[in-house]
């Protein structure tokens, strides 16, 4: 596949690897510990584990899986909700197949299928909105997440839910920001993180520049990575190089497809669609200020929360939940106390189930559920 | 869900609904592709360019050149890797070592 394979090259693979080992054992070695990198996205944890880049590190580099998967970091409460949506007999619930799995309190979207609910997977939220069309008796409902990459495709079915004059249409949103989250985590006490790769597709739609603060304020470099290995190799030499020289600045290495300024029509949509919640609740990190979005009053009419009556409960996290901390890093996923546990206890309590497939897969491996 | 795939628009479905085919390894569909058309790039420019699809929409033109360029710096890492691999094998080398120490 064109732009693709020419980045999956294992001889130079070989050769950024050695590079980075020698750079990692040079720094480790000065700074008398491993270094700690956090990949922010789900998809570079991805690439990470299928490609096998993990276990190619030298125990002088470690990775952080960081907070960017939303099908990880969303709370049972939000589930719940989505759950007694789909539950009421007029409607179609749709969601892309990685939502299907995430469990509620009580069950998960695939589970209330099972029970008789209208569920359906979805490619594209466009996809929800042709359903509707095609159903105009039937309430359809698009439970939407995700960052900023998937922000802008639920704004632009909206808006042209609202062109079409479709009135049997509605979001249930939870999509999540970014910038909030890692800053929240760089506000950790205690972070041990020495730099980021930084969300290659969430930074095609807002760019490179709201980075900035991260390398200026707190003082971690970031390069923005892509998504094949060569991608993340060529970063990660990228953000050893930094740390080698002694600099901190934000970088690109995913110039092909994210430009520093952004997408103007993406961020367009998103600034008319969506306003921003004064708190969102995540899995493991709890409370995040201004790290969610809601719909804005003027698009009431394709609001599911102002749509249909929904429990709006907030539900704990289970107890023997670690997520907070392994998303910072202060563990190791292996070192989670539910770590080991199967699926059917980890269900039980309450945790998100392991994945069959991509990204979630590498997330649900470690038995916490979320972080391999 | 959050992953892209690149692919490319063979054809214009619906210009003022800004709909394009796009294949990607021989797949086709129909996408949005509002993301990347403007007033320099309009709907009819569209076909051949290479695109990140996600979700049903054409998220980012790929430059082509950037592509070619990351590659570049790729190549160029290998390159100086092989050229010290050469040197430092030349340098454990017997009668090199030997030699060289001699001119010195």
């Amino acid at each position: 596949m064109k732009f693709a394979d020419e980045y999956r090259d294992p001889a130079l693979a070989r050769t950024l690897v050695a590079e980075v080992t020698q750079l990692a054992d040079g720094l480790a070695a000065r700074r008398g510990r491993a270094l700690q990198i956090m990949e922010v996205c789900g998809g570079h944890t991805h690439t990470i584990f299928r490609y096998g880049l993990k276990d190619l590190m030298p125990p002088s580099l470690e990775f952080v899986h960081g907070p960017g998967c939303p099908v990880c970091v969303l709370p049972m409460g939000r589930v719940d909700d989505c759950v007694a949506i789909a539950e009421h007999p007029q409607v179609i619930m749709t969601s892309f197949g990685d939502a299907m799995r995430v469990p509620g309190s009580n069950k998960s979207l695939l589970q209330a299928r099972a029970a008789g609910a209208d569920v359906r997977t979805v490619y594209s939220p466009l996809d929800a909105l042709a359903l509707a069309q095609q159903h105009p008796d039937k309430e359809v409902v698009f439970f939407a997440l995700g960052f900023e990459t998937t922000m802008p495709s639920t704004a632009m079915t909206v808006l042209q839910a609202q062109a079409l004059g479709v009135r049997n249409f509605s979001l249930f949103c939870n999509h999540i920001t970014i910038i909030p989250t890692v800053q929240a985590i760089l506000d950790t006490p205690d972070l041990r993180i020495d730099g980021f790769l930084g969300p290659g597709h969430v930074s095609m739609v807002i760019g490179t520049r709201p980075y900035e603060f991260i390398a200026q304020r707190y003082q971690r470099p970031l390069v923005v990575a892509g998504f094949e290995p060569l991608d993340i190799l060529q970063s990660l030499w990228m953000l050893l190089k930094q740390l080698d020289e002694g600099r901190c600045e934000v970088e690109n290495q995913y110039k092909r497809v994210a430009g520093d300024a952004g997408n103007a029509p993406a961020l367009d949509a998103i600034a008319q669609v969506f306003e921003v919640r004064d708190f969102f609740e995540w899995r493991g990190l709890g409370s995040i200020a201004h790290s969610g979005v809601r719909m804005r009053p003027a698009f009431a009419a394709f609001d599911a929360e102002r749509k249909f009556s929904v429990p709006n409960l907030k539900i704990a996290d289970p107890k023997s939940c670690q997520c907070g901390e392994v998303l910072t890093g202060a563990l190791k996923p292996s070192q989670c106390r539910v770590f080991a546990d199967g699926v059917q206890r980890r269900r039980l309590r309450g945790l998100p189930p392991v994945r069959p497939h991509p990204p979630g897969a590498q997330r649900g491996a470690s038995g916490c559920g979320m972080r391999a | 869900m959050c992953l892209g795939i690149p692919g490319r628009i063979v054809a214009i479905t619906h210009a003022p609904n800004k709909l394009a085919m796009v294949e990607v390894m021989g797949v086709r569909r129909e996408i949005n592709i509002a993301c990347i058309v403007d007033e320099a790039h309009p709907v009819d420019r569209c076909v051949g360019d290479w695109v990140l699809v996600h979700v049903g929409f054409a998220m980012s033109r790929i430059d082509e050149r950037e592509a070619q360029l990351t590659l570049e710096v790729l190549h160029s890492l290998g390159e100086a890797q092989a050229e010290i691999a050469a040197m430092r094998q030349a340098g454990t080398g017997n009668a090199n070592a030997t030699a060289i120490g001699g001119l010195s």
